[in-house]
């Protein structure tokens, strides 16, 4: 199968290395514990092994079928063919970490264009090589303004309508630095109060002020002033943002913002039940030397030729050990391909069509949706490719009949926001047009008659 | 001539990508919310498709040959696994769809806890962080969370031995913990008496790699777990190294209170030039309670007619949530197809073959390099990468020259106990032949570091690209490009 050793060649290089059986090589395991029964099924052949998984794959409705109107996170756009096809190509998802520059420039070249192009999307000046997913880079965030401030200031202030799910994970990763002061503002108003309120929490023990943009709801705000007065005490600001959305929206950058980290699986990445995803960082370069994880610069060969390595590295964990300001260890290299391909391919034009066909969609929907006896939209504009939907009816009820249609309803938000009773999160994109967007509102008229 | 960089052969107004025009009214976007110009590349589809081509030939690959990269497993990936992740019944689900939707998935997730608890004798698995480090963070955090649930705040401290990669200090100073150093004897083991001296009731836990790595199996194991159970510590297991113990110990059984599993590398995911990796994390009976959140269960037993209902199971005092969703899903269906195809008896065969492998190519290299610590290797081995007779040779001189023989060189520089070290770990994937060819080339190098000490330094001469740079690279900080302007 994947091991070429037939039981000759097994045999000879045990001779050559004077033992009887293989079970010799193993002798430092203590015998009592050597050679354990596992119980596993038989191993299987290709044919049948794929027939096996195939079952798991065809138990789930997937959005090949069903028409997709869930978010809150993970986005169903189209991915270009191009992409996967230099995805597959074994040069690329084969390959290690590029250690060695001279035989690694594909992967160094890619993620160079990466960084570039996550700079051009957030108008901010670096970008590192990806991290884990958006989640993980928001909590990175932190550390990073943390260790910017060398930790001589303590508060940490974030958005009540950041992501739940990234709310938790900055939340972990926090947990074993006694000295933050992790404060979530506005958490006992309602859900929907605006996020420019967290100003009320800045002071000068504050390191870093976190928003999300387009926010949980969906809606979108000129973070500007925000930015401006966290400045004035010192402070810096990150921006989560949605990729998409910056092909057309004010970006970080322009409104000032320090940081900004975002989910790349819009970017030509498949859903996949949540990953593998992409995140990224973009930071002005002052912070540079802060940032958590690889980056890639441009440098030149003993010839002069151009060539990239990676650099800094003196930031990172195999260098400086416990020292180090985070201890990650890998990028998601093969989704920064996939990210970088979708984003030359689309470039300028596509990525802007793309971003405008999702604030159109959603629009259209949000004004079919607010026609609708009972229905009422709770996104207050301007927004971009999300609403807040209250329903006449629970949401998993609604849900229920629109999966009899062939629709995934929207994110139920009464699990994360218990005051949000029979509210559903619905996300738009390019794949949602005029035609579904119709048939989703047939089926929530007929789901609250029925 | 080097590749040009896709804004390099940007043409304004060209496109790669059409998308259909909105068939909606238009809504207009507020002016003060506009962005200002994108300045994104513009080029054809032909272009992108040529350009990263012509990149990916840049790169080596295990597409095209030995990868003997010591404790990253750098082993053969198989196809059917990619077939598998982009099963549109896989691919094309949404993280929050409703549990009925999503049967498949979470069986599947559910069987693979199953599976690596089995292979690995331990109570319970969270399948959720994303990479080996991002594990060892969970680690981390779990021995926090364990001591604090027995109001025992005095346990600041996590060992670490000398031989230990960057991430055991680094993840140990992340989860608030600091950093004790545990030196190893003359044979590559934790020096016993040492452990004894530091060991005392402030300790939260000691992280150990098994096989080390120097590929050597501690030989006091089950002493070393005991003095740090005696304490009152846990023992944390880096599983980078599991390749050499799949069937052969449960590292459960011995005494570990937990241990990562490196997916990427153990079960043949691919390492995509730097990641998606997958570090699902295995504990003990006592911490299965820590867990992150959520995991996997099942929710409504099944019987003979129905399928138990699976849904997401909240531990009691999780340590919290590590990454948005479940993991990285589209791994785990990879690595699920890998151990269904092998089974227990493909699984013991893999370590196996992959320890005859180093011990084999140990041997063929016979006198050509010092061996430092010279026993019964598992997976890998070190070798030194220099000698005292041929001066002004580095272990970077060997690594580079390899190149020029079609072949990646192996880890070097570390572990850093080993004086410019040569870390090879050729994994179950190369045949007798390959071994032996390597061993070749790494011989001829050997002598040419007597004879001809300028091939060596002046190395690689045949790679796309000479030695680069990298001071230039950190003080000129050129991290991105822009569309040149126009003439």
């Amino acid at each position: 199968m994947f091991t070429p050793h037939t039981d000759a060649e097994r045999n000879a290089m045990l001779t050559a290395l004077g033992l009887h059986s293989i079970e010799e090589l193993f002798s430092d395991v203590p015998e009592k514990y050597r050679f354990p029964e596992l119980k596993l099924p038989d191993g299987m052949s290709e044919m049948f092994a794929r027939e096996y998984v195939e079952g798991f794959a065809d138990a789930n409705a997937s959005t090949k079928e069903f028409v997709c109107f869930l978010g809150a996170g993970a986005y169903d756009h189209y991915i270009p063919a191009a992409v996967d096809s230099i995805l597959r190509r074994g040069e690329f998802f084969t390959a290690y970490t590029p250690y060695q520059p001279e035989i690694s420039q594909g992967t160094l070249q890619t993620i160079f264009e990466f960084q570039s192009l996550i700079c051009n999307l957030t108008s901010l000046e670096v970008s590192n090589a990806s991290h884990y997913d958006g989640a993980t880079a928001a909590a990175e965030a932190c550390i990073t303004a943390y260790s910017y401030f060398h930790e001589k200031r303590k508060r940490i202030i974030l958005s009540h309508s950041i992501h739940p799910q990234y709310r938790e994970v900055i939340k972990t990763y926090l947990c074993g630095i006694d000295g933050i002061e992790l404060v979530i503002a506005d958490q006992d108003d309602h859900a929907l109060s605006d996020p420019r309120n967290v100003s009320k929490f800045i002071n000068d023990d504050t390191a870093l002020v976190m928003v999300q943009y387009p926010d949980f709801f969906g809606r979108i705000y000129d973070f500007s002033d925000l930015i401006q007065e966290a400045h004035q005490h010192g402070a810096l600001v990150c921006m989560i943002v949605n990729p998409i959305a910056l092909g057309i929206l004010k970006t970080p950058g322009q409104m000032g913002a320090d940081i900004a980290v975002g989910e790349g699986q819009p970017l030509g990445i498949p859903l996949s039940f949540g990953g593998p995803y992409l995140g990224f960082i973009a930071a002005r370069k002052e912070l540079v030397r802060k940032l958590s994880g690889r980056l890639v610069g441009e440098t030149v060969d003993e010839n002069g030729k151009r060539g990239y390595v990676l650099t800094l590295t003196a930031r990172e964990q195999h260098i400086r050990r416990e020292k180090a300001t985070s201890n990650i260890c890998s990028n998601e290299g093969l989704l920064a391909l996939a990210a970088t391909v979708y984003m030359t391919l689309l470039g300028k034009t596509g990525m802007q069509q793309v971003s405008d066909l999702c604030y159109q969609n959603a629009h259209y929907a949000a004004s079919k949706i607010s026609e609708l006896r009972g229905f009422q939209v709770l996104t207050s504009q301007p927004f971009y490719h999300e609403i807040v939907v209250q329903c006449p009816l629970p949401v998993d009820h609604i849900n229920h009949h629109l999966l009899e249609e062939g629709i995934l309803g929207g994110y139920a938000l009464e699990k994360v926001y218990p005051e949000m009773k029979h509210c559903m999160l619905l996300a738009f994109t390019e794949k949602t047009n005029k035609e579904v967007i119709d048939v989703l509102c047939e089926v929530l008229k007929e789901s609250n008659h029925g | 001539m080097a590749e040009p960089t896709i804004y390099e052969i940007s043409s304004s107004g060209r496109t790669g990508f059409q998308f259909h025009k909105p068939d909606v009214p238009c809504a207009e976007i507020p002016a003060e919310l506009k962005r200002d110009e994108l300045p994104f590349p513009e080029v054809s589809e032909v272009d992108v498709i040529r350009h990263f081509t012509r990149l990916s030939q840049l790169n080596y690959a295990i597409d095209l040959g030995i990868y003997p990269l010591g404790s990253c497993t750098m082993k053969y990936n198989p196809r059917i696994n990619e077939e598998m992740a982009r099963l549109p019944g896989f691919a094309m689900t949404h993280p929050l769809q409703p549990l009925d939707t999503i049967q498949g998935n979470l069986a599947l997730i559910y069987q693979l806890q199953e599976w690596l608890k089995e292979i690995s004798g331990f109570a319970g698995v969270t399948l959720q962080p994303a990479a080996g480090a991002q594990g060892e963070f969970v680690g981390g955090l779990i021995m926090r969370a364990y001591h604090r649930s027995h109001n025992d705040l005095k346990r600041t401290k996590i060992l670490v031995p000398d031989s230990a990669h960057g991430t055991n200090p680094a993840t140990s100073s992340m989860s608030g913990f600091e950093v004790v150093n545990v030196p190893s004897d003359s044979r590559g083991n934790i020096d016993l008496e040492k452990l004894k001296a530091i060991c005392d009731d402030c300790v939260a836990g000691l992280m150990l790699t098994n096989p080390n790595t120097l590929g050597l199996f501690e030989e006091h194991l089950q002493e070393v777990i005991d003095i740090i159970h005696q304490k009152g510590g846990l023992v944390y297991g880096d599983g980078a190294n599991f390749n050499a113990l799949l069937g052969v110990i449960k590292p459960g059984e011995v005494g570990f209170d937990i241990m990562h599993f490196n997916l990427h590398k153990t079960f043949s995911t691919p390492h995509g030039g730097g990641g998606p990796g997958s570090g699902p994390v295995a504990v003990s009976k006592k911490l299965v309670d820590f867990l992150p959140a959520p995991i996997v269960g099942i929710i409504e037993e099944g019987n003979d007619e129905t399928p138990p209902l699976y849904g997401f199971i909240t531990p009691e005092t999780s340590i919290g949530r590590m990454k948005a969703f479940y993991g990285n899903f589209g791994i785990l269906v990879r690595a699920f197809t890998y151990i269904a195809m092998h089974g227990a008896t493909g699984l013991r065969k893999i370590a196996e073959n992959a320890v005859l492998n180093a011990n084999y190519l140990k041997m063929l290299l016979g006198n050509a390099y010092n061996i430092p610590y010279n026993r019964k290797c598992m997976h890998e081995f070190v070798a030194e990468g220099f000698w005292n007779d041929a001066p002004g040779i580095h272990a970077l001189d060997v690594a580079k020259r390899m190149m020029d023989y079609g072949v990646h060189p192996p880890t070097n520089y570390f572990p850093l106990i080993v004086k410019e070290a040569l870390m090879i770990e050729p994994t179950e994937t190369e045949s007798k032949q390959e071994i032996e060819h390597f061993a070749e080339i790494l011989k001829t190098i050997a002598q040419e570091a007597h004879h001809s000490p300028d091939l060596l330094h002046t190395a690689p001469h045949h790679t796309p690209i000479g030695r680069l740079d990298e001071v230039k690279a950190a003080k000129d900080l050129v991290l991105c490009c822009w569309i040149p302007p126009e003439e």
